[in-house]
């Protein structure tokens, strides 16, 4: 059986919508009969790199690929990149505006919740340019 | 403690989702942070908050979040309650504070949940 791709396109001017394609993975993968805990370990890290795509980066392309042994999901966007990857991944530290805390997001929990949930994780992010993430979690 | 035990013990309002109160909830996370609520891995928990967004519903969805209570008498928009109902979850709405909303429950048997 050939892997399952999904492709999505995150708008980056509505915050409403921000979760969708994380709850559309969501489904497929419940659809393809991956047990509740894989799943939500896929989601929960999807959902807040979704989050970052709409509330950091003004939108970007996710990536989902789906085989027995993993799910893999790339996120890509073309917003301001991350100045210090290292000080991005630390637990607290945001640099999203109050409106953003507002709406229940920008607590600097986003990067170490998406750490915490995968087993494999890699940011690339060129300041200017955008950044790229690459997530991977095994289903064991 | 059953959906419709917080109900109760809530004095709480249905918005939607009247046909799912005999579901079993295990534990309970109040916040108005959704990434701390995304931070526990809890098996069918009650979720209440005091923030009123589609993304209060959609945390609850990727985290199996059976039901929402919405604290201080919050109301919901219809978007979002188009939402919850789509997602099968039962939204409440509570003149309680937050504080007194899980003091409440606690009170009557409801815990946090282990913290994994
Ligand atoms: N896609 C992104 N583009 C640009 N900056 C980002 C992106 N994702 C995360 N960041 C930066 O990393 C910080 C920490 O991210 P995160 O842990 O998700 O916390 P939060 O989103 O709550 O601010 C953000 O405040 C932001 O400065
Ligand atoms: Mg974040």
């Amino acid at each position: 059986m050939s892997n399952l791709t999904l492709h999505y396109n995150v708008p980056g001017d509505d915050f409403t919508r921000a979760g969708e394609a994380s709850g559309s993975v969501k489904r497929t993968l419940k659809d393809l009969g991956f047990s509740p805990e894989m799943v939500r370990k896929v989601v929960i890290a999807l959902y807040e790199a979704e989050i970052n795509l709409v509330i950091h980066a003004g939108g970007g392309e996710i990536d989902v690929e789906i085989s027995p042994e993993s799910v893999d999901m790339v996120l890509t966007d073309k917003g301001p990149g991350i100045p210090d990857v290292e000080m991005a991944m630390k637990e607290g530290y945001s640099t999203a505006p109050d409106n953003v805390r507002s709406l229940g997001f920008g607590a600097g929990m986003g990067l170490p919740n998406i750490k915490k949930y995968t087993d494999e994780m890699k940011i690339d992010s060129v300041v200017g340019e955008g950044t790229t993430m690459y997530l991977k979690v095994y289903n064991n | 403690m059953k959906v419709f035990e917080i109900k109760e013990i809530l004095d709480a309002e249905i918005i939607c989702g009247e046909e799912f109160l005999d579901r079993e909830v295990f534990a309970a996370c109040g916040s108005d942070m959704m990434s701390d609520v995304l931070a526990y891995v809890k098996e069918q928990a009650v979720l209440l908050s005091g923030l009123v967004n589609p993304q209060v519903v959609r945390t609850a969805e990727m985290m199996d979040m059976q039901c929402i209570v919405f604290v201080r008498g919050k109301q919901p928009d219809q978007g979002i309650i188009d939402l919850a109902r789509d997602r099968d979850i039962v939204l409440l709405s509570t003149k309680q504070t937050m504080f007194a909303s899980c003091g409440m429950l606690y009170e009557k048997g409801l815990r946090g949940g282990a913290m994994k």
